[in-house]
């Protein structure tokens, strides 16, 4: 990085912070703080849901994990504008008829203060420990590769983030998102572009003869992570959790002008997303072609640890797995050249044959990635934190794009982890306000000004409490995925009890809080039987169908079985 | 607990989308869906054609 790179980046950074901390400053009305400014518009609404939704784990390690297994992520993302529609349509309207400022606060209404808090009580805990992953997770990446201070970059990022959330709040992190995702557009765009000015015409096909292009996987086999079916249901129920449930995601749409807006914004995101998925899955689709055109791709593009190694007292070791990576690496690229040559003649047989021996050779290769990476790790604990797939973007961009542009897509991971950090910080900081602390001091919930110091302060801590976090994980290994597992099996019962309160109107509190504790054991019990008995291990997007159907089905036995409870007279039914 | 937010006011049920072409949220929806097959069924085809 050099001066420009240091101007782009601060410049853009600071910048976005600064204009939206000095918009929102006098932000002083519960609603505008909560909800945002009520002459949002449906655009302003739709990139901020992308934007909450984005995280730099987005940009930074998609690209890698294309490049590394290929794109059929993609299909992780099917289900997502089918339950964006019924959350239009179902979620939405309710949320804005009710003037709830919190998803949680419906089930209150609907059902009882208990069932409010469990959903309360699940979104803080999975939001509160997933907030530090997000400061976490790249700046670890973006410190080991650049020599920066992990704590000062954890801090920093964390503190930007504090800083305009709690001046102003939902206002401020929907103006923000808004010029973030500007950025995190442009750079994506101009990486794709300068990365194509260096590819070869037949590089797509290329990437699909080593088995990086299969988009779509109809194989009916429930043991497969991502395949269309579990991509359209169980995505399709992760999303509808996420999206309908969590305050992260309910914040960012139920504010708005009218009804209309917020459905046009997701509707947006229903249109768009599979698409800019695909363009971040196939950029790197794409750098996986260049770096098996480069005559000196490293074994690992970890090379920061990698060349500690090296250096070291077992350098002889290291050196031998780069001697022999040269040499594979190189037989591999004879054979890419055989194989186009065969696929431009026409001859179908000498295609398979050159198609044959280069999947034999990336086989190769890949083994002695995989001993690399072994040895590295067996070396260097600390090497364990990360996937070598991390660095494969920041790789390129630090080494093959200009000075300026280097700046610039800096500044695209800042801003994602900015963006997505503010959204969760003014969830957190919102659902502890409303559903948390008004729960305990009902008296208070008439003082606006007070609601308002208290949202601020509580936003504040949760930002505290994630940068605390963010330091104390990175001394811990495989956090990071263990989180992320964490997370996504307590969506289930939580959308079960929502899809109970909009279908089920017969079901009341105690049938649904109990069923829903009882949907979370099943969901707990299938996970680990799968860790213990491998053979049995199912994909976890299905533990997202079998938890919601287990609180549905438990609710509807509970409540045919439990004494009939008198319903509360506020709420007006869907 | 009751709500205090101050700024909330009644807003009808379905309002149109104020969208050129779709007069209903069903077309809006409806529109929606199509794309979304329309990009699964290009994404299959461009398995086929280069995987």
């Amino acid at each position: 990085m050099n001066v420009i790179d240091w101007l782009v980046l601060l410049g853009t950074i600071l910048g976005i912070v600064a204009y939206g901390t000095w918009r929102t400053r006098h932000t002083d009305n519960l609603n505008t703080y909560l909800k945002g400014n009520s002459t949002t518009k449906w655009g302003t609404i739709g990139l901020s849901v992308m934007a909450t939704q984005a995280s730099t784990i987005t940009y930074l390690s998609l690209p890698g994990v294309a490049s590394e297994n290929g794109i059929a992520f993609i299909q992780n993302y099917f289900g997502l504008p089918l339950a964006l529609i019924v959350v239009c349509a179902v979620f939405l309207p309710i949320y804005r008829r009710l003037g709830v400022y919190t998803a949680y606060e419906y089930l209150g209404q609907r059902f009882d203060q208990k069932t409010r808090l469990l959903g309360a009580g699940l979104f803080v805990l999975q939001r509160g420990l997933q907030a530090g992953i997000t400061i976490y997770a790249p700046a670890i990446i973006l410190a080991t590769v650049l020599g920066w201070r992990l704590d000062l970059t954890i801090v920093c990022t964390g503190l930007l983030a504090i800083v305009y959330t709690v001046t102003g709040g939902s206002a401020a992190v929907n103006l923000t998102q808004k010029w973030q995702m500007a950025v995190i557009f442009g750079g994506m765009v101009t990486a794709f572009v300068v990365l194509l000015t260096k590819l070869p015409a037949d590089a797509l096909h290329i990437a699909g003869a080593m088995g990086k292009l299969n988009a779509v996987d109809f194989t009916p086999d429930p043991k497969l992570r991502y395949t269309v079916w579990t991509g359209i249901l169980g995505g399709f129920f992760l999303s509808l959790s996420y999206f309908g449930t969590d305050q992260s995601q309910v914040q960012r749409y139920i504010g708005g002008a009218r009804l209309r807006e917020g459905r046009l914004g997701l509707m947006f995101n229903a249109v768009l997303k599979i698409p800019m998925q695909f363009f971040i899955v196939i950029l790197g689709a794409l750098l996986f072609v260049f770096y098996q055109l480069q005559p000196n791709t490293p074994v690992l593009f970890n090379q920061v640890q990698w060349q500690q190694q090296v250096a070291g007292p077992q350098g002889a070791t290291f050196r031998a797995i780069e001697e022999k990576h040269a040499v594979l690496h190189a037989d591999k690229q004879d054979k890419i050249r055989a194989w186009v040559t065969a696929h431009d003649s026409g001859d179908a047989k000498a295609e398979g044959a050159a198609r044959a021996a280069l999947s034999a050779a990336q086989k190769a290769s890949l083994a002695v990635r995989n001993e690399a990476r072994d040895t590295l790790q067996a070396a260097d604990p600390a090497a364990k934190k990360t996937k070598d797939s991390d660095y494969v973007f920041i790789s390129f961009i630090l080494t093959q794009l200009p000075h300026g542009v280097i700046g610039l897509l800096l500044a695209v991971m800042f801003s994602s982890a900015l963006s997505s950090k503010a959204g969760e910080l003014n969830a957190l900081g919102t659902t502890s306000t409303i559903d948390l602390w008004r729960h305990f001091r009902p008296l208070a919930a008439h003082d606006e000004a007070r609601n308002v110091r208290v949202a601020k302060w509580l936003t504040a801590l949760w930002g505290l409490f994630a940068i605390g976090f963010a330091l104390f994980v990175s001394f811990a290994e495989n956090l990071i995925e263990a989180l992320n597992i964490v997370a996504s099996i307590f969506y289930p019962a939580l959308l079960g009890v929502f899809v109970v309160a909009f279908f089920l109107k017969h079901v009341k509190g105690s049938a649904v809080f109990w069923a829903a504790i009882a949907a979370q054991i099943v969901v707990l019990v299938i996970f680990f039987f799968g860790k213990a008995y491998p053979a049995w291990e199912i994909g976890y997007l299905w533990l997202n169908p079998i938890g919601c159907a287990a609180c549905v089905l438990f609710s509807l036995g509970l409540q045919a079985v439990m004494p009939r409870e008198v319903k509360p007279s506020s709420v007006s039914e869907p | 607990m009751k709500n205090d937010q101050k700024n909330a006011r009644p807003e009808p049920a379905d309002e149109a989308p104020d969208v050129p072409g779709f007069r209903t949220w069903g077309g809006i929806y409806g529109f929606a869906f199509a794309v979304f097959v329309a990009v699964v069924a290009a994404l299959t085809l461009f398995t086929r054609a280069f995987a």
